[in-house]
Formats: C-alpha cells, sequence, structure tokens
C-alpha cells in the first residue's frame, strides 16, 4: 500500500473525536481506585477508633497534607506522560518537594527528640505492616490507572507505569491513614513513602510491556 | 527534500497544520487528509535523515508513525504546539523500531528535540517494503471487513452495517480495535 493510499484510509470516515479523554479516563480510574481501597480497608483494617481526635493534631493534617501533595504531584506527572510531547521539566522538582519538606521536618524531630525515643518515632508500632497494607490497598488503584494510561499514549512507558504506580500509592496511603495509628513525620516520611514505592515499582515494571504502543 | 526557513515560515506551518487537524478532530474528513497528507512528507524528511543508512525502512516508518498518529489523535491537546506531539509520536516509533531492529547503532543521528519536525518536507516516497494490505487481509472479519467497507470502499457506517449483518456501534468499534490491531502487527505483537 502507497503512504497516499494509507492516508485516505484512514481519513475517509473519520469522524469528531472525543476530546478531554485523558480527564474522564483518570476522573475514573481514580474514583474507582479509591472506591476500591476504600472496601479493602473497611473490610480487611478498620477506621481507627480514635479518628476523630487524631483529627484535632497538627501532626494528623501534616500526614495528610504530605500524602494529599505526593498524590497530586504523581497525578499531574501521569496525566502529563500519558501526552506525547508534553512538557515534564517540572514533573521531578513537583514530586521532590513535598518528600524534602516531609524529611526536613523529620529531620528536626528527631533532632530535638530525646535520643532514647528516637527510634520509636521511626518505627512507631506498625514499620512492619504499614508498607506491606499501603501495597495491597493500592493495587484496585493501579489497576484502573494503568487501564487509563494504556487509552492514551505514553512515550515513556516504564515512567508514566511509575507516575500511575506511584499515584495509585498516594491513594492507598489517603486511605490507609485513616487507619493508621502513626502520625510522626519520621514514620510518614519514611514507612509511608516506602509504601507508596512498592505500587510505583510494579507500575514501572507493568509499564513496560502493558504501556507500549 | 524542502526545507522551511525561519521561525515565520515554522510559525506559519505549524498553525496552517494545527488549525488542519483541528477541524479534522471535530469531524471534518477532507482537512483531516490534508493534515495527513502534508503531514507525511515533514515526517518522511525527519525519518530519513535519521535513518540515512536504512533508506528502505524509511517509508514502512512513515505509514507506521501515520497510523500511530491516526490511532492517538484523541491526545493531542489544542493548547499544546502541534509539532511537540508529532515529534514525540514520531521519535517513539522511530526508537521503538531500532530496537525492534536492533539497529540502534545504524542511527547516522542522535534523537535529540532540537530539530523541529516541521522544518523539513520531503514528497518523494520510496515504496513500502511492507504491504499493509497483506496485514490487513490478515485481520478477523469483525475489524477486516468494517475497515475495507468505510476505510477503502468509502461506504458509510450504516451501507456497511447492512452489508455485513454487524451493528453500526460493531463496525465503528471494528475500525477502531482493527486499526489498533494493525499497528500491533506492524510491530510483530499479534
Amino acid at each position: 500500500m502507497k503512504t497516499d493510499e494509507l492516508v485516505t484510509l484512514l481519513a475517509t470516515g473519520a469522524t469528531a473525536v472525543e476530546t478531554h479523554v485523558a480527564v474522564r479516563r483518570y476522573s475514573v480510574a481514580v474514583a474507582s481506585g479509591l472506591i476500591g481501597a476504600a472496601l479493602l480497608m473497611l473490610s480487611l483494617l478498620k477506621v481507627r477508633a480514635d479518628l476523630a481526635e487524631a483529627a484535632m493534631l497538627p501532626l494528623f493534617w501534616l500526614k495528610i497534607g504530605f500524602v494529599a501533595s505526593l498524590m497530586a504531584a504523581a497525578l499531574f506527572a501521569t496525566v502529563r506522560l500519558s501526552r506525547p510531547g508534553a512538557r515534564t521539566g517540572r514533573l521531578p522538582v513537583a514530586m521532590a518537594t513535598p518528600v524534602v519538606l516531609m524529611w526536613a521536618v523529620a529531620a528536626v524531630v528527631l533532632y530535638v527528640a530525646e535520643p532514647a525515643t528516637r527510634a520509636g518515632l521511626f518505627l512507631g508500632q506498625t514499620w512492619q505492616s504499614c508498607p506491606l497494607l499501603i501495597a495491597l490497598l493500592s493495587a484496585p488503584a493501579l489497576v484502573t490507572l494503568i487501564w487509563a494510561t494504556k487509552g492514551l499514549a505514553p512515550t515513556r512507558p516504564r515512567l508514566a507505569g511509575f507516575a500511575a504506580g506511584l499515584l495509585s500509592g498516594g491513594i492507598a496511603a489517603l486511605v490507609y491513614s485513616l487507619h493508621c495509628p502513626e502520625i510522626e513525620a519520621p514514620f510518614v516520611g519514611f514507612w509511608y513513602l516506602l509504601g507508596m514505592l512498592i505500587p510505583a515499582g510494579a507500575g514501572a515494571w507493568l509499564g513496560e510491556s502493558l504501556l507500549s504502543w | 527534500m524542502q526545507r522551511i526557513d525561519g521561525q515565520d515560515g515554522l510559525r506559519a506551518k505549524e498553525s496552517r497544520l494545527r488549525s488542519l487537524l483541528l477541524a479534522g478532530l471535530s469531524g471534518d474528513a477532507a482537512e483531516y487528509e490534508a493534515f495527513l497528507k502534508e503531514l507525511s512528507a515533514h515526517l518522511r524528511a525527519f525519518l530519513r535523515k535519521r535513518l540515512a543508512r536504512l533508506p528502505d525502512e524509511v517509508e514502512d516508518l512513515v505509514q507506521e508513525s501515520l497510523i500511530a498518529i491516526h490511532n492517538q489523535r484523541h491526545t493531542y491537546d489544542a493548547g499544546q504546539p502541534l509539532s511537540a506531539w508529532v515529534q514525540a509520536i514520531a521519535k517513539y516509533k522511530l526508537i521503538d523500531f531500532l530496537r525492534r531492529h536492533a539497529a540502534r547503532d545504524q542511527l547516522n543521528e542522535p534523537v535529540d528535540d532540537e530539530l523541529d519536525v516541521l522544518s523539513s518536507a520531503d514528497t518523494e516516497a520510496t515504496e513500502a517494503r511492507r504491504d499493509l494490505n497483506v496485514l490487513l487481509d490478515d485481520l478477523p472479519d469483525r475489524q477486516r471487513l468494517p475497515i475495507l467497507h468505510t476505510k477503502i470502499e468509502g461506504l458509510s457506517v450504516r451501507e456497511c452495517a447492512r452489508l455485513t449483518g454487524f451493528s453500526e456501534s460493531a463496525i465503528k468499534v471494528g475500525v477502531h480495535r482493527g486499526l489498533k490491531a494493525l499497528a500491533a502487527r506492524i510491530r510483530g505483537k499479534q
């Protein structure tokens, strides 16, 4: 087939194309991922009994703010990376900023703490289960976000998979923070981040094979 | 090869192609065809320059990029430069092609972002080595017939539905999936 014939073939009968496909796909994916994570959390874990009291503490909101801002950065990155030629120069800064700020707070907290209490601030009561539970809760969102990205055109599939995975981790961490008893900055800055990086790594690995086109 | 000189020339080219594409995206098939036709010359020049040692592969890759651009046209954002979008797709297809052919070292110019894809045009098509007709014939009927009737014979979706007994939505889905399958088969994936 000659190229001119192909051009005619592609254009013949071409009808209007839906715009804002990305917005629709990611809205569906984020919403269903959130619902999936919430259902998993309610069936496997439970909302912490003292949530109302915890919500009075600034540290609780620091944790929510950290997770939410990382989630926002990951959403921004996922959307950008799913569109060919979109600018990606600001993405590393957007994703690193919440982490750096959280680590700065954690460093101050550890610095001023009594040496004997430092290990407790870092390990909390639940460091062994926290990252794995976040990774578990991220599974539904990882599936829906990979699906959403697959309908678009990531030219860097591994990176797009990483961003989608990080976003699913952020969704999971947000839901998990309603169960989690920990609020100390050193704990959240490390174990929450690790929990979000597990699905991010899985997303990068999946992206390589599932997101190429 | 035709060079498009100067920033003004490039800008005019960009805005002309962009308005053709936007008209195409809102359903004007004639404008869309003009867009693809003009774009194919730019893709050819862009790819020929980067595949100087594999000249026989250029036209195949032009066709592959055109199919990719068509299949992904819903990802173009009107607020974004058209050349950046086109170039990212052409570059992706080029790298994918080189990876498939284990010919990374054949690349005689680095795939950089500096050269604008619209800066040159080449209307002299060589023969494609791969015949897309053969790949099309190989698609399952629910994809092949909708493409054959609506895209090659130019029948309407309704006429094609009457002819094949498929529903109209099955025809539309068949065309869409068929072109995706065609792209996958070009990449050697079923």
